[in-house]
């Protein structure tokens, strides 16, 4: 009496000629916390992970990633530092270059260069040659531009070793300051 | 006032992120103009810039090899934690105490030149006296302020711009988070409010804008 539904194939027997694709409406801009690119995930670059807290001292003799939490000092002499987003610093700091993705209370010392990412939060005062900060940066203290001591070397005349000693640098929409003044 | 909306779209103002508003206007200052001769020489001056932080701004100044001080008084007097809930008649009101102990702290006379821009329009109203009253007194004498009032035709929706220095004579302008702007000041209430200083000029600029140097 009663007749079962027919259930429904889930495939045409007679296949339809395949519409047109049209591709998806693009998503909406959205705006993407920038993932910092990782030279520093190389093999030789020590990496603090964001669930470490570290109070004290922090050296070292090389290039460190840093995206958890330090209270102190922090001295990589002449190796770079790359604090990350995630990194949150109570601390004076010390490196050769110093890249802050992350949240800094302190004096930041870059003997080469320093640079201030859009994500970045800076409390406290920059010592160096060089400094490139990217539009968005927060930063409060002072900015005492060192000027660059020519490298002398002995087998290039002192003019020619002083010119190559000073670098420029301006990555996109952030613009750099040369170490010389005016 | 017009120019304002067609340019951004006329809608109503969205709270910007630092930095988020990429159109930049450029615009000619006279007061910046007199500003930069009065800082050019020496070099090695303190200079202290109350706008957000803004790159070119540090570059050009630090290129006529001055000592660079940023800090960004207006975000600082919107945070939360000035707020003291339902002492003043009509609501919260500011705690400028701890304000002044916790910003714009610096010894008295550090600064060479203060570059202000339109800080005094912004800011809220218990904040407005003391903080021209903290910057006269860690200016040094001779010492040179700018500042940028809006005239009344400026309207109340004017929005709140980032300063950008393009070169001696010349400003960009970046729209910046979104602040309200609270007063217009005459110029009978600016020669009031800084008249601790001992010289002060009036330059009438683009937008509605009118450029205040000062010297202490």
């Amino acid at each position: 009496m009663w007749k079962s539904r027919d259930e429904k194939p889930l495939t045409s027997p007679n296949p339809q000629p395949l519409a047109p694709v049209v591709p998806a409406p693009a998503p909406a801009p959205t705006r993407t916390v920038e993932t910092p690119r990782m030279d520093t995930y190389r093999a030789d670059v020590a990496h603090i992970g964001k669930s470490v807290i570290i109070r004290g001292e922090l050296s070292g003799s090389e290039d460190l990633y840093l995206d958890g939490e330090v209270e102190g000092n922090i001295d990589l002499h002449n190796h770079n530092l790359v604090i990350g987003p995630n990194g949150r610093v109570r601390a004076n700091v010390q490196a050769k270059d110093v890249v802050i993705h992350g949240k800094v209370d302190g004096n930041v010392t870059g003997v080469d260069k320093v640079e201030l990412k859009k994500s970045a939060m800076l409390n406290g005062d920059i010592n160096t040659q060089r400094i490139v900060i990217e539009d968005g940066a927060f930063f409060k203290g002072a900015i005492d531009i060192r000027k660059a001591e020519p490298k002398v070397e002995a087998s290039r005349p002192v003019a020619q070793a002083a010119a190559a000693a000073i670098t420029h640098s301006t990555p996109g929409a952030s613009s750099a300051v040369p170490a010389e003044k005016k | 006032m017009g120019f304002f909306r067609n340019l951004f779209g006329g809608g109503p103002q969205t709270a910007y992120a630092p930095g988020e508003g990429s159109v930049l206007i450029p615009r000619r200052s006279t007061g910046f103009q007199h500003f930069t001769q009065a800082i050019l020489r020496p070099d090695g001056q303190r200079v202290l810039d109350l706008g957000p932080t803004s790159s070119s701004n540090i570059h050009f100044l630090t290129e006529l090899g001055h000592k660079v001080y940023n800090e960004d008084v207006l975000m600082a007097a919107n945070e939360s934690r000035l707020i003291v809930s339902g002492e003043a008649e009509d609501g919260d009101t500011i705690d400028v105490a701890r304000f002044l102990a916790e910003d714009l702290q610096y010894e008295p006379e550090s600064f060479d030149a203060v570059l202000m821009w339109d800080l005094c329009d912004y800011l809220p109203e218990p904040l407005v006296k003391p903080v021209v009253e903290r910057i006269h007194q860690i200016t040094k004498p001779r010492g040179a302020l700018l500042a940028f009032f809006h005239t009344r035709d400026a309207g109340p929706e004017a929005p709140y711009y980032r300063y950008h220095i393009k070169n001696e004579e010349a400003l960009e302008l970046q729209q910046g988070p979104h602040f309200k702007l609270q007063r217009v000041f005459q110029n009978r209430h600016v020669e009031n409010l800084f008249r601790d200083y001992t010289s002060i000029k009036f330059f009438l600029g683009k937008e509605n804008i009118r450029e205040v140097l000062l010297v202490r």
